[in-house]
């Protein structure tokens, strides 16, 4: 009896997602680029401001949110600063049928099933993720942006105006 | 007469063994489908899901079973992109063949422990507390007393 209970208490545990906070590294991992070849992760991106926007095609704020990432993108690229786009929960066909109907300029990858979401603590899509230079995260925002919110919530803290 | 009669013996012997890939393969439905798979999102059977999630991946399953994909090579493609929390059965391996084990042992561990009691209860007789059966008739007391409840009933 003590096993069968010590077995579902391992298997919940094992299941459970993670938690991530302000200040913690990112969660990070090779993966896939989508729609294209060879693998990709945050640390590639180590010594710039990198947006991580987790996304899926059958989201609706996600198609309302893309079009704002894309400006955001093309605004401050030159700045050490990128979006990062992780397609989650999601089949590929879809995601590069929702990439030809909102371009965008900034790099793809793409996670199998779940596992990032979990490892990003993540309840939903979309939810974007500020990491500093130095891999570390700086603002968690479980929702859609909007051009409001990149100007008022992210810029200050790239620009190191943030209170 | 005995000619024909082995000819067709041959022939019943030669369709029984027949190999099966001159019938058509059946065709997989999305019926067949979504009641062993998960929407990963909702935590539901794919058939009870009505998500968009839920649905673009019915759209993803037509569209393989469209290309005359088999089940198994629908849900492979499934676990590919979704992972393999799109399957609604446990794996055999890891910590999901727990799933398996623990009802197996916990029947044999029933049935060992039955097989225990009554070889006991056999070894030791009768279950304590129960009367152990007289060895002869009734005694004489018990025979008069016996009559005389009996005549009382008298038909």
């Amino acid at each position: 009896m003590l096993a069968v209970i010590g077995l579902l208490g391992f298997g919940l545990l094992s299941k459970g997602s993670a938690k991530v906070a302000v200040g913690d590294p990112v969660p990070d991992k090779e993966l896939p680029v989508l729609g294209g070849q060879g693998q990709g992760a945050v640390a590639d991106y180590r010594g710039r401001w990198v947006l991580v926007n987790l996304w899926a095609s059958w989201c609706v704020p996600c198609r309302q949110e893309a079009p704002a990432l894309e400006r955001f993108q093309r605004r401050y690229r030159e700045r050490d600063l990128t979006v990062l786009g992780i397609n989650v929960q999601d089949n590929s066909d879809d995601a590069l049928a929702f990439l030809h109907s909102y371009p965008t300029t900034y790099p793809q990858l793409r996670s199998v099933g779940n596992e990032r979401s979990a490892a990003f603590g993540s309840t939903g899509v979309p939810e974007n993720f500020l990491v500093d230079p130095q891999g570390k995260l700086a603002l968690i925002w479980r929702g859609p942006v909007d051009d409001r919110f990149l100007a008022e919530r992210i810029v200050p803290i790239v620009e190191g105006r943030a209170g | 007469m005995r000619r024909a009669f082995l000819g067709a013996a041959a022939l019943v012997v030669a369709l029984a063994f027949a190999p099966p890939a001159l019938a058509a393969a059946p065709q997989t439905t999305l019926t067949d489908v979504e009641d062993e798979v998960m929407c990963p999102i909702c935590g539901t059977l794919l058939e009870l899901s009505n998500s968009p999630q839920a649905e673009r991946e019915k759209v993803f399953i037509n569209r393989l079973i469209a290309q005359g994909k088999t089940k198994a090579e629908i849900k492979d493609a499934l676990v590919a992109e979704y992972g393999k929390e799109v399957l609604a059965l446990p794996e055999g391996s890891g910590f999901d063949l727990s799933a398996y084990l623990v009802p197996a042992i916990a029947f044999v561990a029933a049935a060992v422990a039955l097989a225990f009691g009554v070889a006991r209860w056999r070894r030791d007789g009768a279950p304590p507390g129960s009367q152990p059966p007289a060895a002869g008739g009734p005694s004489d007391e018990e025979a008069k007393r016996l009559d005389a409840d009996l005549a009382k009933y008298d038909l």
